[in-house]
């Protein structure tokens, strides 16, 4: 039996049948890892010890016959955007590269106190800003489906890993798409829930009204699953919402017949058919599944990518100021007083793309721009949010590409960072509105190399259950391999 | 191109960055498109509508506040185990204050 591609029931059930412990489990994937990971480079620091050391008590509850939590022995990767205690955590930044948090973030807290070991963490683009996990202060992460390519960004290097069988199930976040995108462009599902639907507390801050903490698997149960385990109110976290969390994984057996699935025109405009011919087949299948597939109009779709770029700029400038070299991190030595060694610090433990977002942030933010700029963008936030809650008034989730495009090649796209932004122009409307959404895979491109293709389905804030269990329906009906 | 040499350098100045001059020249075009695209937003009339800092959701209100009360924070060896120059229980800095 091959230990590193089960699904998390198929854990479960090995577990209390004894087919395997949690240490088999955790030294297979960790095996794998040593073997794989050298030309995918998913992760950028291994924690196995603290990952036996989870296993270990796993089987001795297993032994005791005591109850077994529900991601009991589960080996999952960690972005390396969230805190672990005691585990190096770089944000894929040098000006991080030897930071030890003292903490550990929520999602982290609430993963292993549900039975999962934390394997690593895993590479990303540099505080989470980018769309190919290229922009990592370390190195590139290649897709597993073709190495030649991207995995997506940016929490590329969490998608890799669950691709790979290199973890059973990955956290990752999500600001303007960087867990639903990579999830598309390698092949395995991804979730953002609903704005405060997860704790924040010790996801390192990129842009605090749109950053969320969210979920890989490779089907959707597994992501029910992980959702349900981290998701709910925390006191530590002002943003976390105070909703009840239903049983995700009932939920997922309910009928989907007569649900009504609104298709926007506006994601389809200018749409290539190497990913539009997938989805419209996957909304085929919706539509056998007896769901109502209709078109519907989301009017602002168009300024998303300029309204997206100038609010989480600015919040990333404000939040990345406290990188200044005095508390924590990298400091440029040599300095002769402490406003050069903030400037010599930040431009040496800053990437390219960082301090574009940065110098961008501020320009928004700065004298006589700020109403032209930022105040804007949150009037035309609050548009583009009236169209969402329009829409849900007349049908239940929407469905629409993830990605305008398939993995692209490593290094093709990064000097020309606007064609970059305007490629997240499907995944930062719902970013903006606060909506969940959920990429699913919907089959491969036509012509070789045939590229994973993703579909989103978003949903109205807080009906996460719904959406997950559209996705499943989906998945069972062979959804993930139309052709 | 809206945006000069200059204009980099005065944000780069306010951000606390330095860039060297090849840095200035390469991010001025790539900021300067940004720029271009983000004017966009200036074809909706937005007179009449509120701006939206926060996430709003139909849903109970999420309590905000907490008691004030005193807890345990990090030890003052935790909060400056990650500092680059620690000492005397303090986070050194380069001079701040010019001598006479």
């Amino acid at each position: 039996m091959d230990l590193t591609t089960l699904s998390i029931d198929a854990i479960h059930a090995g577990l209390l049948a004894r087919q395997f412990s949690a240490e088999e489990l955790v030294r297979a994937t960790l095996e794998r890892i040593e073997r794989e990971n050298k030309a995918i480079r998913a992760y950028l620091t291994l924690s196995p010890e603290r990952a036996l050391a989870q296993a270990l008590e796993i089987d001795r509850k297993v032994r005791a016959q005591e109850p077994l939590p529900p991601l009991a022995g589960v080996p999952v990767a960690v972005k390396d955007v969230l805190s672990t205690k005691g585990v190096r955590t770089t944000c894929a930044s040098r000006i991080l590269e030897r930071y030890i948090p003292p903490y550990d973030a929520t999602a982290v807290e609430r993963l292993e106190a549900a039975g999962a070991s934390i394997l690593g963490k895993t590479n990303c683009d540099e505080f989470a800003m980018g769309s190919s996990t290229e922009n990592s202060g370390f190195f590139p992460t290649h897709n597993p489906r073709d190495l030649t390519r991207v995995p997506g960004g940016s929490s590329g290097g969490s998608a890799a890993a669950v691709a790979a069988n290199l973890a059973a199930a990955a956290l990752g976040s999500d600001t303007g798409g960087s867990i639903r995108q990579p999830a598309a462009l390698t092949g395995v599902v991804g979730m953002m829930g609903t704005y405060g639907r997860v704790s924040r507390y010790g996801l390192v801050a990129f842009a605090s009204s749109l950053d969320h903490v969210g979920p890989f698997g490779r089907t959707v149960s597994d992501v029910a699953r992980v959702l349900g385990v981290i998701a709910g109110r925390d006191a530590r976290d002002s943003t976390s919402a105070d909703v009840p969390v239903p049983d995700y994984w009932v939920a997922l057996e309910a009928d989907v017949r007569g649900l009504k699935v609104g298709v926007p025109d506006e994601y389809f405009n200018g749409l290539s058919p190497e990913i539009g011919d997938n989805i419209q087949k996957g909304l085929d299948l919706m539509a056998r599944l007896g769901m109502k597939v209709e078109p519907i109009r989301m009017l602002h779709t168009d300024y998303a990518i300029a309204c997206y770029y100038i609010i989480c700029t600015a919040e990333a400038s404000s939040n990345l100021a406290r990188y200044d070299g005095v508390r924590y991190g990298f400091r440029e030595s040599g300095a002769d007083d402490l406003r050069e060694m903030y400037k010599k610090t930040r431009d040496h433990g800053f990437g390219a793309e960082v301090k574009r977002r940065i110098m961008l942030g501020t320009y928004v933010l700065s004298s006589g721009y700020y109403d032209a700029y930022y105040r804007k963008a949150q009037k035309v936030r609050a548009l583009i949010t009236r169209d969402f809650l329009e829409a849900f008034d007349k049908v239940d989730i929407l469905v629409t590409p993830t990605s305008p495009v398939p993995a692209f090649k490593l290094g093709e796209r990064m000097d020309d960072p606007l064609q970059m932004y305007l490629a997240d122009i499907y995944t930062v409307t719902a970013s903006l509105a606060g909506v969940p959404g959920i990429s699913v895979p919907c089959g491969v491109t036509r012509s070789s190399p045939h590229l994973p293709v993703g579909m989103q389905i978003l949903a109205k804030h807080f009906d996460e259950a719904r959406l997950l269990r559209v996705a499943h329906a989906f998945e069972r009906a062979g959804g993930f391999e139309v052709a | 191109m809206a945006l000069s040499e200059k204009d980099v350098r005065y944000v780069a100045a306010l951000a606390h960055l330095e860039l060297t001059e090849e840095e200035v020249k390469k991010f001025l075009p790539q900021l300067d498109a940004v720029l271009e695209h983000m004017q966009k937003l200036n074809q909706l009339d937005t007179s009449q509508v509120e701006p939206m800092a926060q996430v709003i959701y139909p849903a109970a209100g999420t309590p905000t506040l907490r008691p004030d009360e005193p807890r345990q924070t990090l030890s003052q060896q935790e909060s400056l185990a990650n500092a680059p120059e620690p000492g005397a229980g303090c986070f050194k800095v380069p001079r701040v204050i010019e001598r006479e």
